[in-house]
């Protein structure tokens, strides 16, 4: 990978999604670093600092709320694109994330095309 | 109960729906107003011409008012009119319609009432995800399993070379998936169906045991021939839901322990004597009141105390045993009034407390309550006891004089200037009612 290549962080337990969404994103040309423990997750945002952060809801530790809402609170992250993947679908689950601060909002299971998609717009807006 | 002891309330009901005063319904019929007032109390019996007359000036079948329905069918029919106005339903020929159609008029406040119990279970079940961790569990497996399964796939799909490598993972990152998603949605599967078994069955666990109570007369006879509380809850519960059947057991268990302490056979000799005291029969066998009033509901018909009704209620309120009386019926759900003596004596502990009471804008009889509290079970070290109380209700002998008016539920509770009023009745002016 280049040392110009967009860096994202993956935050999410599941093995084989991490796989498959690495795998996707690296042929994208993004560079991606991944995490699985929500209670470290903050920690290790702050040290990987990537233009975009993709961050599931349900993880060990910490749930992903709670994630995003202290990130915007670091004036770092404040900025941060963060796009949420989430299992559950219910407009309550929509507006608590929007509430936290949320960039983008996409529901299990979505399509890799969607994923790119989203990725894509994200790093766009946020460039 | 004989079918004609309540003509006096029907004759009283249907006067006051016509809006005639005592005086002058008395003055037309050619009777004195004392006696008209004994007749409504059900002290005098009545028959022949005076029924007839009394039949004719209030525009009604003579056989409605010695046959009348039950005040419970009614208030299940008025409440029933009063959910759906825009029926038109005529709720002031209530009693005509009930008389004349009992059947057709059960029919209606049974699918009424079980309409309501459909709804609750509706409302419960529509936030499923929000209320059943186990099922959000289970949704949530299989929807990150999905996601997994789906994204590697659609990489194999794509057109373009990928690493042999890769490929391999890819494959075996499905193959495991999909043995997981075998599993979780199988698993699934069996979750819902056990429910599905379980709430086929007519409502909640504590509707199940309350039927067979209700149908066994609230007398299990097997239970005070000795037969242990365990082997006769496993054979009448057999068609019960597993939980239905261990609240069973335990409603068993209580019966068995209050009839080993207070025999059948001498209790039905005591009831000679002290027919509905639950206190001077609790004195003779040297127990406690509570189990003296439980004692009392479940004697066989025909005990010499006459027809009593029981409810028990937890330290929150809830009902965890119900017995009515046909002319005072017992709300199912914990929406009851707050002025029921029950509500009273948990704050205030082994006293008894008895009280008249008079179903509100209702012209049946008024029954006397006797209302207890007492902890739960034996006493802990450094631990606050956990009340419970009972009231016994049985029909009045003080004429009702004073009793205090008292709701089913605010709903259908016609009641104005009430202490304790927690929403508008449908009935009336809810301006009227404090609101």
């Amino acid at each position: 990978m280049s040392s110009t290549s967009k860096r994202v962080l993956l935050i999410e337990d599941e093995p084989n999604i991490i796989e498959a969404i690495s795998f996707i994103l690296s042929r994208e040309g993004l560079a991606v670093e991944t995490h699985s423990d929500g209670a470290t997750a903050n920690d290790k945002l702050r040290q990987a600092l990537p233009d975009l952060l993709i961050l599931d809801v349900m993880l060990p530790g910490k749930s992903g709320y709670d994630i995003l809402r202290e990130l915007r609170e670091d004036p770092a992250t404040a900025t941060l694109p963060v796009l949420m993947l989430t299992a559950r679908g219910q407009t309550r689950d929509r507006e608590m994330a929007e509430r936290a601060g949320v960039s983008a909002f996409m529901r299990k299971p979505f399509s890799n095309a969607e994923m790119l998609e989203q990725v894509r717009a994200l790093m766009a807006g946020a460039a | 109960m004989a079918r004609d002891t309540l003509t006096g309330t029907r004759i009283r009901e249907r006067r006051v729906i016509l809006g005639l005063k005592q005086a002058e319904l008395a003055r037309r019929a050619e009777i004195s107003a004392s006696y008209l007032n004994l007749i409504e109390h059900n002290r005098r019996r009545i028959g022949g011409k005076l029924l007839l007359d009394l039949a004719e000036i209030l525009g009604v079948e003579p056989s409605s008012l010695t046959e009348g329905a039950e005040a419970a069918l009614i208030a299940g029919l008025r409440e029933a009119a009063l959910t759906a106005p825009a029926s038109g339903a005529e709720i002031d020929r209530l009693d005509e319609f009930a008389g004349r159609f009992p059947g057709w008029a059960r029919l209606l406040a049974d699918s009424r009432s079980r309409i309501e119990t459909l709804e609750r279970s509706v409302e419960a079940l529509t936030d499923r995800l929000a209320h059943d961790p186990q099922l959000a569990d289970a949704l949530h497996e299989m929807l990150s399993t999905v996601t997994a399964i789906r994204s590697a796939a659609s990489i194999l799909a794509e057109p373009g070379d990928i690493d042999p490598e890769w490929q391999r993972r890819f494959h075996r990152n499905i193959y495991e998936d999909s043995a997981r998603l075998a599993e979780s949605s199988r698993s699934l599967a069996s979750y819902l169906e056990a429910e599905g078994e379980a709430a086929a069955k007519s409502g909640t666990p504590q509707e199940e045991v309350e039927a067979l109570l209700e149908a066994a007369d609230y007398h299990i006879a097997a239970l005070d021939e000795g037969r242990a509380p365990e082997e006769a809850a496993e054979e009448l519960g057999t068609a019960m839901s597993p939980t239905a059947r261990a609240l069973l057991r335990r409603a068993f268990q209580r019966y068995a322990a209050d009839a080993a302490a207070m025999p059948l056979g001498p209790v039905m000799e005591a009831v000679k004597t002290t027919g509905t005291d639950p206190l001077a029969l609790a004195e003779r066998f040297g127990t406690d009141p509570a189990r003296a009033m439980r004692r009392l509901a479940s004697l066989p018909s025909g005990a010499a105390c006459g027809p009593v009704g029981l409810a028990i209620c937890d330290a929150s309120g809830v009902f965890t045993y119900r017995r009515p009386l046909p002319d005072f019926p017992i709300p199912r759900f914990g929406a009851d009034c707050p002025l029921w003596p029950l509500f009273a004596a948990l704050s205030r502990p082994m006293s008894v407390l008895s009280r008249g009471l008079h179903a509100a804008g209702r012209q049946s009889g008024a029954v006397d309550a006797i209302a207890f509290a007492q902890p739960s079970g034996p006493p802990q070290i450094n631990r606050e006891p956990v009340f419970e109380a009972h009231m016994l209700i049985f029909p009045t002998r003080a004429g009702g004089e004073g009793a205090e008016e008292v709701g089913i539920t605010c709903r259908i509770c016609p009641r104005s200037n009430c202490p304790a009023r927690r929403e508008p009745s449908l009935l009336g002016d809810a301006g009227e009612q404090g609101f």
